[in-house]
């Protein structure tokens, strides 16, 4: 008998699943945990309570990230800088003490592996290929860009997973973003997921788990395939995938925690075992045209609310559904935009190059590359540019970057989540626009009253030249 | 976690769309180490109108909430769970829900009934004079104007809601099956059971 074709998502499925119960519902092994402090605290007081501990330490690996400021963390003579803010101290000094205590690998402030979770966990090799990693973040959804099952959990499921390293779930639908051609020049990943998030919809992919298709992303890097499958859940979807191949595993080669030897041939033997088999169908397929796909901006309060930079602002009455038509105009009330509006001339007042979708090192290059010999304009008020981890700051360094930025007068800072939310000080004003390289432009996201419009890096860098959004493309 | 059977009063008719979990709860009050008190920051930017429902004489402390389409959309965090049962929230009817928001909030005993959308714009303008009531057993909805809905929802789940089981010790209780599984996973990719080498 032979088997049917199965696509990547069923092969890590079946190859962790524990058991399956008769209603559906799997008790699936969980590969690789990450914690970070803001989901955690309850989870590890409830194993306190409860008298339970960490079944698989080893496969649990914990950093903060997202109250860390982004100024410098220890004085000149290596003492801690002590952190204003009593409730964002007192949650870090909760995981310092949680990790050890359950015997759980703890990256510290100061630690130059430091960084963002999902920075971290592809930095280290820690994220493999065909493995299931889940964080108590829903951008987890990152780690599928190296082909793993990767999907963010609330804390009770933190909880589970600590305890029991596993969880109870029902198999997704999957859905293939199939992209035909290749991008044009001046056109980014990120611009690519932004363009894919506005065909399908925030909502579109609940319920599934998204493979990326075609030439496109076999040509892509893996830190633009990190980017891609970091804002599935902004379309609805839990996890995003990428086959692994040649690119992935030169990526991983030597991390810290990728198998070594002889294991690093069984493993790449297994890797490569896992791409969806020719004649696997998928429960819904969508195809886009990358030819369509332009430099792109938002200019709404949702992910979906895309338009290419040439573009402008959509009046509200020209949505088909009528409940679409009350968000876009509560959007555009929230936004201080009017319909109709050229996208290439609203200004800016704030740049924020960083978060787990925008902040590798590929990412701090096409920044700098726009950047380089120019400075911000008169009317942007505040720029930062925050590396996703220690290790790409001091890549950034050896490379000149930061130079670059500092040149340009933007700030240089330390490794962390920063003002994708704003859980540290790192906040856009009320009122404020910022051209942001974070993935969620929602109402009061960087800040009470905040203006958001997502970019690519390039992008950031292009509004932080002009004072304007504008195309990277024309700038040079 | 509370066992739930039914839910009956007066329903808050919010009826928005693509509401996500910044809105439920902003990442300020992320900050906390308790799952308590997180009512207070619960729809805080619409809660600056004086004029919103949550805090109005009529809806305060209404034990539903009734919402549009991908309710619960965005991060996993599960203080948008915690927050609404602060506020007294033990049901969410919608036409749909986020999946990260649907598992926060059964897991912490909250009830998300999904039903059409015609049938949500009913309820909606029910709830705005007249309470109405869910049974998890029979699985309806019911008005006092003899409306009658059925709701699908997974057994598993309905199981623990009716029972206020706690998944964790479920689970627990299969520890000879994940053992196996273990063994089984280690022998055939040893490099994946290795992770960070710590002992276990």
């Amino acid at each position: 008998m032979t088997s049917q074709p199965r696509t990547l998502y069923q092969k890590i499925w079946d190859a962790h699943t524990v058991e399956t119960r008769d209603d559906g519902t799997a008790l699936i092994f969980i590969d690789r945990h990450l914690v970070h402090e803001v989901t955690s605290p309850q989870a590890f007081e409830a194993l306190r309570v409860a008298g339970r501990k960490v079944r698989r330490p080893d496969l649990t690996l914990a950093v903060p990230d997202h109250n860390l400021p982004t100024t410098a963390r220890r004085t000149a003579s290596g003492a801690r800088v002590p952190i204003a803010d009593l409730e964002s101290a007192a949650q870090l000094d909760a995981l310092e003490r949680n990790a050890p205590a359950f015997g759980i690998r703890y990256i510290g402030d100061a630690d130059v592996e430091q960084g963002i979770v999902h920075v971290v966990g592809p930095e280290q090799g820690f994220s493999l290929p065909g493995a299931t990693i889940v964080c108590g973040d829903s951008h987890t959804a990152c780690h599928g860009g190296l082909g793993a099952l990767a999907f963010g959990i609330g804390t009770s499921e933190v909880e589970h997973v600590l305890a029991t390293q596993t969880l109870l779930l029902k198999q997704s639908k999957t859905m293939e973003v199939r992209v035909e051609g290749g991008l044009l020049p001046g056109v980014s990943p990120k611009d690519l997921i932004l363009h894919i998030i506005g065909v399908v919809g925030t909502a579109g992919g609940t319920g599934y788990v998204i493979e990326y298709r075609g030439k496109v992303f076999e040509e892509m890097s893996i830190e633009g395939r990190l980017t891609v499958c970091n804002m599935s859940i902004e379309a609805g979807a839990r996890a995003g995938l990428i086959a692994p191949d040649e690119k992935t595993f030169a990526f991983l080669k030597g991390r810290t925690y990728a198998p070594k030897g002889a294991d690093w041939d069984a493993a790449v033997a297994w890797w490569k075992s896992l791409a969806t088999d020719p004649g696997a169908t998928f429960d819904k397929s969508v195809t886009i045209m990358a030819s369509d796909v332009q430099p792109t901006v938002t200019w709404g309060t949702s992910p979906e609310d895309v338009v290419a930079i040439g573009g402008v602002v959509p009046d509200p009455a020209s949505f088909a559904d009528p409940s679409k038509q009350d968000a876009a105009r509560a959007s555009l009330d929230y936004m201080g935009l009017e319909p109709g509006q050229r996208m290439d001339e609203i200004e800016i007042q704030n740049v924020f190059i960083g978060s787990c979708t925008n902040s590798r090192i590929e990412d701090l290059r096409a920044a700098a590359a726009v950047l380089k010999g120019k400075t911000k304009a008169a009317n942007v008020r505040w720029g930062i540019v925050v590396p996703g981890s220690g290790l790409v700051k001091r890549q950034a360094e050896d490379e000149g970057l930061d130079q670059i930025f500092t040149a340009a007068g933007l700030e240089w800072r330390e490794p962390g989540c920063s003002a994708c939310l704003g859980m540290n000080p790192d906040k856009v004003p009320a009122g404020e626009r910022c051209a942001s390289t974070s993935n969620r432009n929602f109402v009061g996201r960087q800040g009470p009253g905040a203006r958001t419009h997502l970019v690519s890096p390039a992008m950031a860098a292009a509004a932080a030249v002009t004072g304007r959004l504008t195309d990277v493309r024309k700038l040079t | 976690m509370e066992a739930i059977r039914q839910v009956e009063g007066r329903a808050i008719p919010f009826g928005r769309k693509n509401v996500d979990t910044d809105v439920i709860i902003p990442a300020k009050w992320l900050k906390t180490i308790t799952r308590e008190g997180l009512g207070r920051g619960a729809f805080e930017s619409l809660r600056e109108d004086p004029d919103n429902l949550f805090d109005s004489a009529e809806f305060k402390g209404s034990p539903i909430l009734i919402a549009g389409d991908n309710f619960g959309c965005g991060s996993s965090r599960e203080h948008a769970a915690w927050a609404l049962l602060d506020l007294g929230i033990t049901c969410v009817i919608a036409p749909s829900f986020s999946d990260i928001f649907s598992g926060n909030a059964f897991k912490n005993g909250i009830l998300t009934v999904v039903l059409p959308q015609e049938q949500v714009d009913r309820l909606l303008e029910v709830a705005k004079t007249d309470p109405i009531a869910i049974d998890l057993e029979t699985q309806t909805v019911t008005t006092p104007f003899q409306d009658r809905f059925n709701f699908e929802i997974d057994p598993f789940r309905k199981h623990c809601l009716l029972n206020g089981l706690d998944e964790v010790g479920l689970t627990l209780a299969r520890d000879a099956a994940i053992s196996t599984y273990e063994q089984k996973h280690r022998a055939e990719l040893p490099w994946l059971a290795a992770g960070t080498g710590v002992a276990a």
